[in-house]
């Protein structure tokens, strides 16, 4: 039982990142000063949600490339909406957020499920026409922060207890995802799909409608996160969060999440955005360019990969033995 | 990805003319042909040798690209990191300029950063094992992510002036040296996948990887060959695209891994692997190029023609599903 701790994927990555800040602390103290680890875990907020989003998918064998572009399409139509009626309730906004993203994870789900096209496909579809309707709808124009109402900027920074109301979005949605995916049916049959589809089947899962069920949960966090994305940098524009939804996948990844489905857990894939999270915000503070970071996440992903396919080659069983000596 | 399939087991004998007005290459060439009729209509500037001829500048290094992973998806493998491995081969090839380096020094650089690109996909890929898709999209960020390291937001200039003849020269009055190098591949590409030993093994990967292994294919061979390949198109690409601009930034050729599998669906290549033809590519090329400059010419932004693209490579793939689906009562 110790040892099965000691060497889950968990532990290791915990240590990874304490190891990091460890590293971080011995040049620079001021790094790992209360006030500035909150800070880091808030910037890592939106990573984390979508790394949730983006591992539940992962987990049924499939993949949403879609995630950072539902995010800035969310993000703009919000604050479209937010120019127009700049009295419109916070809570408003954001249902109206979830609904989008929930809609937008929905017309991928229903792709994968009732046609059957491969998901890489789907999504990487969606993912040009969504940043394309983000032009059609905006012109290209932005919306900067003195057009956003003072109420939608102020939420995500809004604090209590100590903590902006980010990263108290990204705890409530963390504990929520560990119910779903170790106390609930569905969490069961998410990785029961990823696990081995037939058998699935033959227990009464079905499938499809997993699946569809996985990616409407991705773009609900997406469309979550569009609005604190954008009501937090207070701006909007076509190409905000570009080239995130690697960073989800690398997350996903580097938490453990098999790229095959089926194995992978929620604390995982949070340690895994943590980890770029720290990395992210220990850049500029060590003295590294900022233009490091693509090629650090990208060899991140590769060493996380690589671990992960030698920490779940199983060996083949010998069932021929004796002709095996025999021969 | 999806296992199930559905096999109808013909009632007549289909003959071989029927087959192959009914093939996916002749549907796409009527999309062509109507396509370009749309386009005589739509833009009086369209019928115009040297506007078409600029028109093919829109696909011919994609479309090299595209021949290579064309034969890659078909094995059941992909590579998502062709559009990094452009920045980085650039990025090389600027270097070596800053450093002195003629034009024949720039090709060979050019070719050796794309075939080592994707070597190294290649034995991630077939020695550890490892999924292509996750694979190439973490070389996807480190490679695009060195091209940032050396030049940040620089751009390297000052390539030799015959560097310029492989993206902006012509061979004969209209016909492009690009062109030309994109139907000489296109004819490589068609008789190395269609005629050789080579092509039928590609074919066996994707379709049955434990099967070729046993008929004697030396899988994880043809496998990491067919990465050094999509490295070596990327490279060419590479060098076509920086003489055509003059100029190297780290964002160069941005996004293209998606126009080139695209490229590869839209011709009727099987994204799960197994099926598919190069003349089907070189079809979708010339259907690609001239939708975006169809677009172009009526004043499109980029980023709409995007939602097309999108469109299409979805499209595709789920109309004839719908169409079977509603067929057959599915």
């Amino acid at each position: 039982m110790l040892k099965r701790i000691l060497t889950a994927r968990e532990t290791i990555l915990a240590a990874a990142i304490l190891a990091l800040l460890v590293l971080i602390a011995v040049r620079f103290p001021a790094f790992v000063a209360p006030s500035n680890l909150i800070a880091v875990f808030n910037d890592t907020s939106p990573l984390m949600l979508l790394a949730l989003g983006q591992m539940i998918v992962i987990l049924t064998k499939c993949i949403d490339l879609s995630v950072a572009a539902n995010l800035a399409l969310t993000g703009m139509c919000v604050a479209m909406l937010n120019i127009m009626m700049p009295g419109l309730p916070v809570a408003v906004i954001i249902v109206i957020a979830v609904a989008l993203g929930t809609l937008m994870g929905m017309i991928n789900g229903l792709l994968v499920w009732k046609l059957d096209i491969p998901p890489i496909v789907v999504t990487l579809g969606t993912m040009t026409i969504f940043r394309g309707i983000i032009f059609l709808i905006s012109n290209g124009k932005w919306v900067n922060a003195h057009e956003m109402s003072p109420a939608f900027k102020a939420f995500p920074r809004a604090e209590l207890l100590g903590l902006p109301m980010m990263s108290w979005v990204a705890i409530l949605v963390i504990l929520a995802f560990f119910v779903l995916m170790t106390r609930t049916s569905l969490g069961r049959a998410v990785y029961a799909v990823g696990g081995n589809p037939h058998a699935a089947v033959y227990t009464g899962i079905d499938v499809g409608r997993t699946k569809f069920t996985a990616y409407t949960i991705s773009g609900a966090l997406a469309g979550l996160t569009g609005y604190l994305w954008v009501s937090r940098y207070a701006v909007a524009y076509v190409d905000i969060a570009g080239g995130f939804e690697l960073d989800t996948v690398a997350a996903a990844v580097i938490g453990g999440v098999s790229i095959a489905g089926g194995v992978g857990s929620v604390f995982g894939a949070v340690l895994g955005a943590l980890f770029l999270g720290v990395i992210k915000n220990a850049l500029p503070v060590v003295n590294i360019s900022p233009f490091w970071q693509l090629a650090i996440s990208g060899s991140a992903i590769i060493v996380a990969v690589a671990f992960n396919a030698q920490a779940n080659r199983t060996k083949g069983r010998v069932i021929l033995k004796q002709a095996e000596a025999a021969a | 990805m999806s296992t199930s399939s559905t096999h109808h087991i013909p009632d007549t004998l289909v003959s071989p003319l029927t087959k192959r007005l009914k093939s996916w290459e002749s549907l796409l060439l009527v999309v062509a042909v109507a396509i370009f009729i749309a386009n005589c209509f739509a833009s009086p500037y369209f019928l115009n040798a040297w506007n078409l001829s600029d028109a093919t500048f829109n696909f011919t290094e994609k479309a090299m690209i595209a021949f290579a992973m064309a034969l890659l998806i078909i094995a059941g493998d992909i590579d998502l990191s062709v559009a990094s491995i452009i920045a980085l081969a650039s990025t090389a090839m600027g270097a070596a300029v800053q450093a002195g380096v003629g034009t024949p020094g720039l090709v060979a650089i050019g070719l050796a950063t794309g075939l080592a690109a994707g070597a190294f996909n290649g034995v991630l890929v077939t020695r550890l094992a490892l999924p292509s898709i996750v694979v190439t999209i973490g070389t996807m960020s480190l490679f695009r992510g060195i091209a940032y390291i050396v030049l940040g937001d620089q751009a390297y200039r000052g390539y030799p002036e015959s560097f310029a003849f492989f993206g902006q020269g012509y061979v004969f009055w209209v016909i492009s040296f690009e062109f030309v190098l994109f139907a000489v591949l296109a004819v490589i590409y068609g008789v190395l996948l269609h005629k050789t030993n080579f092509g039928r093994s590609v074919y066996a990967i994707g379709n049955n990887p434990t099967g070729a292994l046993f008929s004697g294919i030396r899988v994880q061979r043809v496998r990491f060959v067919l990465f050094l390949l999509t490295g070596l198109m990327s490279g060419v690409a590479a060098i076509c695209l920086t003489s055509r601009l003059g100029s190297t930034r780290p964002s160069i050729g941005f996004g293209w891994e998606l126009e080139v599998v695209t490229m590869v669906v839209l011709g009727g290549v099987s994204i799960l692997g197994g099926s598919g033809s190069i003349p089907g590519v070189v079809i979708a090329a010339f259907v690609m190029g001239m939708v975006t400059f169809g677009l172009g010419l009526l004043n499109v932004p980029g980023i709409v023609m995007s939602i097309v693209i999108g469109a299409l490579l979805i499209g595709v793939i789920a109309l004839p599903r719908l169409w079977s689906k509603l067929r057959w009562g599915g």
